[in-house]
């Protein structure tokens, strides 16, 4: 019986087929379905498999190597930009190696749908020294990640999964096979695995490095590379992941005249390359996000090359692929009978009606006007899209928590008014210790946390700052006296206005808390989080 | 046989309803199916689409190539037309004639009925009023899946047992009204189709 699934969802299940003990994640769009989904599952909760949310990347991964020091395997999840956050524990955790099997899972996002960058994470796989893999369809993802475990139990080593969007969000059926039994905790039989001080980190560094052609192997005779032989040899091809299933759609009968090596797994099998190099006159390389592979058989000065793809512009250099650019690459004409009529407008993505975001841009807008340098700090989130139109309340956006430290060195330099905007959960994740940099030197500036109680943008995940961010602003140091509640709705907008003014005008930190609830969390869940705030405050 | 939908429509107006209906009932067929779908920041507000592909045989890419689709289904009259270079020649038009106007800029509605009528293979209807008139505004998608239905190669009954499935759990009532939804759609669409 198949199963329709999402490639988030097929990966999630093969997760618990696998026999994961917990899954370590913050939201991020593309991956949340993945814990959304071990969330929901009967089963899992039925193995009591972890599966709440962390407060960000690098606490999950951390938590997840965690679970593998006890010998129980462990998914940790995020998008792309996710594993900058975790970049500091997914290094040494290649060096250290794990006990239960560990499963990085990423999700890339090229043409950058919900992002505000389209890096790729094969980069970081090899970085670390580690396989990854890259499926390319729901069925593979269910089937690739049991695999993952495998070889991460079989190595010893943490093992990269690579998504990329549009498996991510679509669905197709699936077929379930068994699921295996968690596994009992039991601890390294080394017992300085773990203990990377720089004499025993060299030990396990040159241990990494001597593995390596171990997992070379393994990609050299894996079941998920698989070379294709084709009579046509003017041209061989070599495609990963989700780019196969875009060449193969250009073919009829699905019969492709050429020789295609389909890549699904890391360090790139140099056999079945050589025998591409060999067999035909030229190789086009099909693959989602940066040229990783075409740059690595490129000839290096240029010279006699045989490669073409994203870096030899026969596909396009920036953003995802499609079957559409992918058959220009083959020289086919796409039959385009119509293009967008004029009459059709832009519809980009807007705040929500009613949305509180809404009412604190409007407070910081009436004060830009009055206060002529005012400079806005944005955060990522909803409120991010405070930068378009109607709005424009926000001058910049770059990663998780950047508001509230961007802000500290721009007053620093003497921009003032400096006002960062940082959502709830955006706070947690990394705003805490940039607000204790301006705690420490009393910088002048103005943290707006505008407080909607959940995780929005990614579909109301529950927030770890709920209930939690007056005690925690307290905690870092801010002066009660600068410490501020307001709610922002319409008819609080002057009261609003001249709370902000009054903080503004204040020469050190001052933080304020915009605070209601998102409007698409249902109301059950709001009733919760009243009566939390209750108990907060008795 | 492969048939290529898409489904367009503003972030928040439910087209993966429509979506989920195919998915259960080509895969209850025992057909292969893939549908692709937004998440994340475009779900607010703004323009989103699903691509829906049903075959007999393996389906490889997850997007529609343009020039390909067989039927667009809209939920938004201009939403349709920002799709029209993924239409193949001959294909079909579904649509809701009610604008979602969220933008200042959104073209007048006369223009904009002008272009959709002036393709030949076209459905506009006001869905949402025919879904009021039973009693449940929600039911707007199913109208239009009915209406389009005779161009899907799922047999009726497939579609009406998805429908049944998946709104089970809001209780009878709402299955009926949308079992109801779906041959008001079916109707509508043969009127329009007859009198072309």
């Amino acid at each position: 019986m198949k199963k329709l699934l999402l490639g988030n969802e097929a990966l999630a299940q093969g997760a618990i087929d696998a026999g994961i003990s917990g899954v370590y994640a913050y939201p991020g769009t593309p991956s949340t379905e993945i814990t959304e989904y071990i969330q929901r599952s009967k089963t899992a909760t039925a193995l009591k498999i972890h599966s709440q949310w962390s407060v960000n990347e690098k606490t999950a991964m951390e938590a997840a190597l965690g679970m593998s020091y006890a010998g129980k395997r462990a998914l940790t999840v995020m998008k792309h930009v996710g594993l900058n956050v975790a970049a500091d524990v997914f290094m040494n955790m290649s060096v250290s190696g794990i006990n239960g099997g560990l499963v990085v899972v990423v999700a890339d996002d090229p043409s950058m749908h919900s992002s505000q960058n389209e890096q790729d994470s094969r980069y970081y796989g090899k970085f670390a020294m580690i396989p990854i893999l890259e499926p390319s369809n729901q069925q593979e993802a269910y089937d690739i990640t049991k695999y993952a475990f495998d070889i991460s139990e079989n190595l010893g080593l943490p093992v990269l999964l690579r998504m990329v969007t549009r498996l991510s969000h679509s669905r197709a059926g699936v077929t379930i096979s068994g699921r295996r039994a968690q596994n009992n905790i039991h601890l390294s039989k080394n017992p300085t695995q773990f203990q990377l001080i720089p004499m025993h980190a060299r030990g396990r560094y040159k241990h990494l490095v001597d593995i390596q052609p171990d997992i070379q192997e393994l990609s050299e005779n894996s079941y998920y590379n698989e070379y294709t032989n084709a009579p046509n040899i003017s041209i061989g091809i070599i495609a990963s992941g989700i780019a196969y299933n875009y060449l193969m759609e250009n073919f009829e009968d699905d019969k492709c005249p050429y020789p295609v090596l389909k890549v699904s797994q890391y360090p790139l099998p140099k056999k079945p390359i050589k025998k591409l190099f060999d067999t035909c006159k030229k190789v086009l390389v099909l693959e989602d996000g940066y040229p990783f592979i075409e740059e690595a058989i490129s000839d290096f000065l240029g010279e006699n090359r045989k490669v073409i793809g994203r870096l030899s512009g026969d596909i396009p250099r920036v953003g995802e692929l499609t079957p559409d650019n992918i058959a220009n690459a083959l020289g086919f004409d796409i039959i385009i009978n119509e293009n967008i009529p004029k009459v059709v407008s832009g519809r980009p993505p807007e705040l929500c009606v009613g949305c509180g975001h809404r009412d604190l841009f409007d407070a910081i807008n009436q004060l830009g006007k009055e206060m002529k340098s005012q400079q806005v700090f944005g955060d990522i989130g909803c409120y991010a899209l405070g930068v378009l139109k109607p709005y424009e309340s926000i001058n910049t956006l770059i990663d998780m928590g950047a508001s509230i430290t961007m802000a500290k060195g721009a007053a620093d330099a003497g921009i003032h008014p400096a006002i960062a905007v940082i959502g709830d959960s955006t706070f947690t994740h990394s705003g805490m210790t940039g607000l204790l940099d301006a705690v420490i030197e009393d910088t002048p500036i103005t943290v707006i946390i505008s407080d909607n109680s959940t995780i929005a943008m990614t579909g109301a995940q529950d927030s770890s700052a709920s209930g939690r961010l007056i005690d925690i602003c307290k905690g870092i140091g801010v002066d009660e006296a600068h410490l501020k509640v307001l709610t922002p709705l319409h008819k609080n907008l002057q009261e609003n206005i001249d709370i902000i003014r009054e903080e503004i005008n204040h020469k050190g930190i001052s933080v304020i808390i915009s605070q209601r609830p998102c409007i698409q969390i249902p109301k059950e869940k709001k009733d919760q989080l009243k009566a939390l705030k209750k108990v907060n405050l008795n | 046989m492969k048939t290529n939908i898409i489904l367009a429509g503003v972030g928040g107006q439910g087209i993966l309803t429509i979506a989920a209906v195919l998915d259960t009932a080509a895969l209850d067929c025992n057909l292969n199916i893939k549908q692709s779908e937004v998440h994340g920041m475009s779900q607010r507000g703004g323009a989103v689409q699903s691509h829906v592909r049903i075959s007999d045989k393996e389906i490889f890419s997850d997007l529609i190539p343009q020039g390909k689709a067989d039927i667009i289904i809209s939920v938004e009259p201009m939403e349709l037309l920002r799709y029209l270079p993924y239409l193949k020649k001959g294909g079909f038009l579904v649509t809701d004639l009610n604008p979602f106007i969220n933008i200042t800029n959104y073209p007048e509605l006369k223009e904009l009925y002008n272009e959709i009528k002036s393709h030949k293979n076209t459905i506009l209807i006001d869905a949402k009023k025919m879904a009021k008139e039973i009693g449940n505004s929600k039911a707007t998608n199913i109208i239009l899946l009915g209406a389009a239905s005779s161009l899907i190669p799922l047999s009726d009954e497939s579609l009406q047992k998805a429908i049944k499935t998946l709104f089970e759990r809001k209780g009878e009532r709402i299955v009926i009204k949308n079992l109801e939804a779906f041959e008001k759609g079916k109707e509508i669409a043969a009127e329009i189709v007859s009198l072309n």
